[in-house]
């Protein structure tokens, strides 16, 4: 079989996410590894004018279905609905592409076990390397929240990827692209691919959230109460970061659960986290010990976190953190 | 109301992963094994949907003989009756979401429970898949469950916020942290689930589409430049940070 790839990429409120242009360039990437063509395929307002920007990430073919055209398919007003956009993926997939990548974001991970079933791929999810050789790709997955990682191989010639965010580069390179606009009645939508509906999103927080963050600074129950935790919102603020928590300061209704990070909270890699009064339990290190660079705050000198740290100040979080937040703010 | 709660069985969070002679799995030596902590999640819901509703409650797991173990505690928890599919090797999800599927079928329920993810491959698929299998609506990271009649107000947890969803039954749900409080199984419930049935079966499929060649342990780090001056040694880790590290 030949193949072909197909790029899925999310838009919210017409807006791609930095995950979109990951999964574009890693295309591209594996496009020319493999000496194939790709396409990438979206759900969006139709005449979105982001489309045309995401030249700017290699992108030359654009397949558009137009949410509104889907929507308007349930039979009741919705914000959209994750079946039957699993359900254009796998059309478009089955019409000749045997290797589909998207991003394992919460709207990613949710749809691409369904895709994986519609379209008879072999699926991995949440993958953070792919490698090809001899023409077949294998990957790389974290697996026990990254306390190991396991390389993995496909008994298929169609596979489907879902990308950790952050993980990898999105590629600048130029070009134009074209659109073409899908045609819904040519995807086999009917009432019944809405199995489920969204009838309402909820914004809880405004912030940037841990999973998506770049930077994080997280407090741990050395910062000893809610009424501390500015400490650790100044400090992210003044870095542009989002704020973490371990599970204890979640657990004592200090912190919402979904900033817990860890083996039962989220697992981050971002470029820098900032741990501040946190232990560094095996549950908090799991989730968090991929990040590229750890900096952590703490007074005992004994502390696990320290082990896995690259930067660290033994001292006091009510001493150090509005000092670093000051220099922090000095920066340019 | 027939309920459905699939449990599997995962090492502890304290372990320590070393990896096996194979090199492709973990060392189980002196591991202890727990039922999925997101499974617990599930049980509880499908235990308070019983209360709630009357009906019975149905483990399933498939794995070794081990895995009853995650059916005890379901039992312990408020379950009534458990399948386990007698499985030994190693199996990719799809394997597990297809062999799960066939028993379902067999209890036709109105709805089955998951856990949002097993701790162990960290797939977050399983309860896609089952509903692909057995063409029900799946939602998985909810945080609450609201049924009424045949229809269901779910809340499922999103980046900085939650997607309000209706689906109707029958309905597969993943459970995330925050959907309820997992009770405490007494004395009485550990008793009583000692003379509840687990019933056996065999996997009725056992081909794999995903296989590890080599599972390996993240490279180790190499010393950290770690500070002792408090708040005094902020410009130097600034420094370090701004000039060696590059990140700020
Ligand atoms: C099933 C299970 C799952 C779990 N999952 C997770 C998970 O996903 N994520 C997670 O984080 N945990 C998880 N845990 C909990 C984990 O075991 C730890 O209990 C938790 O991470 C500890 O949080 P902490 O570091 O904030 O608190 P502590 O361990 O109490 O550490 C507080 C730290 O703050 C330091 N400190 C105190 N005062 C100051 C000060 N003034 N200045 C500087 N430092 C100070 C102390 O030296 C200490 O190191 C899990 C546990 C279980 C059993
Ligand atoms: N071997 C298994 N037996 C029964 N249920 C399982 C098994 N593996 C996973 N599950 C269920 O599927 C959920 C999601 O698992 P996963 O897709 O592997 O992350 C878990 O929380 C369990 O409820």
């Amino acid at each position: 079989m030949t193949n072909k790839i197909l790029a899925y990429i999310e838009s919210k409120d017409n807006k791609f996410k930095n995950s979109a242009f990951e999964v574009i360039s890693e295309a591209k990437k594996l496009a020319s590894a493999l000496g194939c063509e790709f396409d990438v395929l979206t759900v969006t307002n139709q005449g979105n004018p982001e489309i045309n920007g995401l030249s700017a990430y290699g992108a030359k073919k654009v397949k558009v279905v137009d949410a509104n055209g889907l929507n308007a398919l349930a039979g009741s007003p919705i914000k959209y609905s994750h079946t039957a956009i699993a359900k254009v993926i796998g059309e478009v997939a089955n019409s000749g592409y045997s290797i589909i990548i998207m991003s394992a974001t919460s709207f990613g991970k949710e749809i691409a076990p369904s895709v994986a079933m519609k379209t008879d791929t072999a699926f991995c999810p949440d993958v953070v390397d792919i490698k090809i050789s001899d023409g077949k790709i294998s990957v790389t997955k974290p697996v026990y929240a990254g306390k190991a990682y396991s390389e993995i191989k496909f008994n298929s010639d169609k596979v489907l990827l879902t990308l950790r965010p952050n993980v990898f580069k999105a590629e600048k390179s130029d070009g134009a692209v074209e659109i073409e606009n899908l045609d819904l009645s040519s995807l086999n939508i009917t009432a019944a691919d809405f199995k489920t509906v969204v009838k309402d999103v909820v914004i809880t927080s405004e912030k940037l959230d841990v999973a998506e963050a770049d930077r994080i600074v997280s407090g741990g129950r050395g910062m000893r109460g809610p009424e501390h935790f500015n400490l650790i919102e100044n400090l992210a603020a003044s870095i542009g970061a989002a704020t973490g928590a371990s599970r204890a300061v979640v657990d004592a209704g200090w912190r919402p659960h979904g900033e817990q990070v860890g083996q039962t909270g989220k697992t981050v890699s971002p470029s820098l986290y900032i741990a501040c009064g946190i232990s560094g339990a095996i549950q908090h290190l799991a989730g968090m010990s991929s990040s590229k660079c750890i900096v952590a705050i703490n007074k005992d000198k004994d502390a696990p976190i320290f082990q896995v740290a690259d930067y660290g100040i033994i001292g006091d979080v009510f001493e150090v953190l509005p000092v670093l937040t000051e220099e922090f703010n000095k920066l340019t | 109301m027939k309920i459905v709660v699939c449990v599997s069985l995962v090492p502890d969070t304290t372990t320590k992963i070393k990896i096996s002679g194979t090199n492709k799995t973990i060392d189980e030596t002196g591991v202890s094994f727990v039922i999925n902590p997101y499974d617990e999640y599930a049980v509880e819901e499908a235990v308070r949907l019983k209360e709630k509703n009357g009906g019975d409650v149905t483990a399933i797991s498939f794995g070794n003989d081990k895995y009853k173990e995650a059916i005890k505690k379901a039992f312990q928890m408020g379950a009534d009756a458990g399948v386990l599919i007698k499985a030994d090797g190693e199996f990719d999800s799809y394997t597990v979401a297809k062999n799960l599927s066939d028993a379902i079928k067999e209890i036709k329920p109105d709805i089955v429970l998951f856990g949002k993810q097993s701790i162990d491959f960290d797939g977050s698929q399983i309860p896609a898949m089952v509903g692909e299998l057995l063409n029900m609506p799946a939602v998985n990271i909810v945080t609450k469950l609201d049924i009424n009649g045949t229809a269901a107000v779910i809340e499922r947890e999103v980046e900085g916020g939650k997607e309000i969803i209706e689906a109707n039954l029958p309905l597969i749900i993943g459970t995330q942290k925050g959907i309820n409080n997992p009770r405490y199984p007494n004395l009485k419930a550990i008793m009583a689930s000692k003379s509840k049935p687990i019933t056996e079966k065999a996997p009725s499929y056992t081909g794999n589409k995903l296989e590890v060649t080599e599972m390996k342990l993240p490279a180790a780090k190499s010393k950290g430049k770690i500070l002792d001056g408090g708040a005094a040694s902020v410009p130097e880790l600034v420094k370090l940070l701004r000039e060696e590290a590059k990140v700020v």
